[in-house]
């Protein structure tokens, strides 16, 4: 029956095995493609409709001079961009976590094979590292056709956006692992979490304008470091240097703390 | 120095024994305060076909799970194709097969997508994944389904799926867990018949199952569990013999009667069983037994000699039934 040698490479497995995960799940994208394409081409298109016609007519009609000193439209294009990624990271990282270990079992099936449970918690990482580069990609394009975004270094954006999409990710993939039963968790996540965050974190307003007493919510959300560091990027606001590099290590803290975790509790639930 | 003399190659020899491929000694795995696997030792030969037959719960399932290196063992020594679980686990995973209890192929791929992305996961060049995948969806009758949606197969294809992914690797050792369990009739001859291919070509199988037909079919010797122990092990045939006499009569006299008709036949053959739905008589001549208990004015409403199963060594060896 099977003529040909099957040539196994354990140092491979060893080597890119986190790779092969994320080409596993490379592999699915074409039964979603056009519901992925739609959400990234439609999405920047109706905000910058909604936000760059609408909405900044009523607010320059206000007589301001705009915030930061450029247009609304500007403003809140890098906080959609970024709470765009983290969108994407949202659903990779409940839904598609508790897909691998439970709803497919495909986790389950990989770690019968070579592949360990650091390279599948790793693999998804990298998979969810190329979606968002896709669609917050796309985004960057279609905002920077418009002058929304400036170029060359609004180009900065999108590792911005991606880094975002993890610091908020990778601590929910955490989170997912521990799940056994779906009992509406992520729906929960999605309204006591997610809302808020968007909310509060300086998305279609500055979190000054916020009361002190909200304002912490912003400092503890990655959506809020990640669009400041996007604004930044996108028309150069005055923020100072220390605020800046406050922004990056919050967010790299809670990739590395996150990332500890999941793995952690990866290995644990893929070790019966 | 003298060349060895071909005469030495005539003489007389030890057959070398051929190193275990599996070794397992006094395996534990306890789970908070019960021993799923309670001190389970067996070894396995390269090209046998091994055998955990039992019930459910019995601890077959853990038992796979720390031979397939994905369960860490609670105490004892395990060996598999001569390295230590703990310490290689992915190395050793590179070399087998594995046929979980439940299918879990990836249902958003089509049938031969599923052989492609997983043989990559052993490092193998996509070219020859692609080679292989055609060749092994032949042997499985798949053919003809591989752009299909895995979805759309039937339990009895998913499973002959899972199985030629489990071979993408040419593994030297093939664990499969209850591989026909919830299959009907036909699908689990076909899939047999698919296995029995594999250990005619020297493919080392260790398989649980609560079938017994299925491990007289499959297992050149196997070890009954119950309760995470071993409660036997030979060759299906030996423990029949062992355990069991040659034929068994089962008598049917309604529920209420079985056991007024098991007293009326006290002395008749080597053993009675009384079971809620019948009575057995272990006999090595059956139809003797049948004769004797008409003639003792017994009236059943039906009666059966058949040969003894390993059924009959689990029911004597634990006082249950495999199948509840």
């Amino acid at each position: 029956m099977t003529s040909t040698s099957s040539r196994v490479d354990f140092s491979k497995s060893r080597r890119f095995g986190a790779w092969y995960v994320a080409e596993h799940e490379l592999h699915r994208v074409p039964t979603y493609k056009w519901s992925m394409l739609t959400t990234a081409i439609g999405s920047p298109l109706l905000y910058l409709l909604a936000f760059g016609v609408g909405l900044a007519t009523l607010i320059k009609s206000g007589g301001s001079a705009g915030i930061d000193g450029v247009s609304y439209a500007q403003f809140v294009i890098p906080a959609f961009l970024c709470a765009g990624a983290i969108g994407t990271a949202t659903e990779e990282f409940t839904f598609g976590v508790l897909l691998g270990f439970k709803w497919n079992e495909t986790y389950l099936g990989m770690n019968a094979g070579p592949i360990t449970p650091r390279q599948i918690a790793g693999g998804h990482i990298l998979f969810t590292i190329l979606r968002m580069t896709v669609t917050s990609g796309i985004f960057l394009i279609i905002a920077m056709a418009f002058g929304a975004i400036r170029f060359p270094q609004g180009l900065l954006v999108l590792p911005i956006a991606v880094l975002g999409g993890l610091g908020f990710g990778i601590p929910i993939a955490a989170y997912s692992t521990t799940i056994r039963e779906d009992r509406g968790q992520f729906a929960v996540i999605g309204r006591t979490v997610v809302l808020p965050m968007t909310l509060f974190s300086g998305t279609v307003f500055p979190i000054t304008q916020l009361p002190i007493w909200l304002q912490w919510i912003g400092w503890i959300s990655p959506l809020w470091h990640s669009t400041q560091l996007a604004r930044d990027a996108a028309y150069g606001h005055a923020e100072p240097g220390w605020l800046t590099l406050v922004h990056i290590v919050v967010l790299v803290a809670l990739i590395a703390v996150g990332a500890a975790v999941q793995v952690h509790l990866t290995v644990k639930r893929l070790n019966r | 120095m003298f060349r060895v003399s071909r005469a030495s190659a005539v003489s007389p020899r030890v057959e070398p024994v051929p190193s275990a491929v599996i070794e397992a000694v006094e395996l534990v795995k306890t789970y908070q305060t019960t021993n799923a696997v309670d001190g389970i030792s067996f070894e396995v030969a390269p090209g046998e076909s091994f055998g955990l037959l039992g019930p459910n719960g019995a601890g077959k399932s853990t038992t796979m799970r720390m031979v397939g290196a994905v369960s860490t063992r609670t105490s004892g020594r395990l060996s598999i194709l001569g390295m230590d679980p703990n310490e290689n686990g992915p190395e050793i995973r590179s070399q087998l097969g594995v046929v979980p209890q439940t299918d879990n192929l990836d249902t958003e791929l089509r049938v031969r997508e599923n052989l492609l992305v997983y043989g990559r996961y052993f490092g193998i060049p996509r070219a020859v994944v692609a080679k292989r995948a055609d060749e092994l969806l032949e042997f499985a009758q798949l053919s003809d389904r591989a752009k299909a949606k895995v979805d759309d197969l039937s339990g009895g294809m998913k499973r002959r799926l899972t199985i030629a992914r489990a071979l993408v690797n040419e593994p030297r050792i093939l664990l499969l867990d209850e591989p026909t369990t919830g299959l009907d009739p036909q699908a689990r001859h076909i899939l047999w018949d698919r296995l029995f291919r594999l250990k005619e070509q020297g493919t080392t199988l260790l398989l649980t199952t609560h079938y017994m037909d299925e491990a007289e079919q499959l297992c050149d010797r196997l070890v009954v569990v119950d309760k995470g122990r071993i409660m036997a092990q030979g060759s299906p045939a030996s423990l029949i013999r062992e355990y069991s006499t040659r034929e068994v009569v089962e008598l049917r006299f309604g529920s209420e009667k079985n056991q007024d008709a098991a007293t009326t036949l006290a002395g008749v053959g080597e053993r009675i069983e009384v079971l809620p739905d019948r009575v057995l008589i272990y006999a090595h001549d059956g139809e003797a037994a049948l004769a004797e208990a008409i003639h003792r004015k017994l009236e059943p409403i039906t009666s059966l000699v058949r040969r003894s199963s390993l059924e009959d060594v689990f029911l004597r060896l634990t006082g249950r039934s495999l199948i509840e």
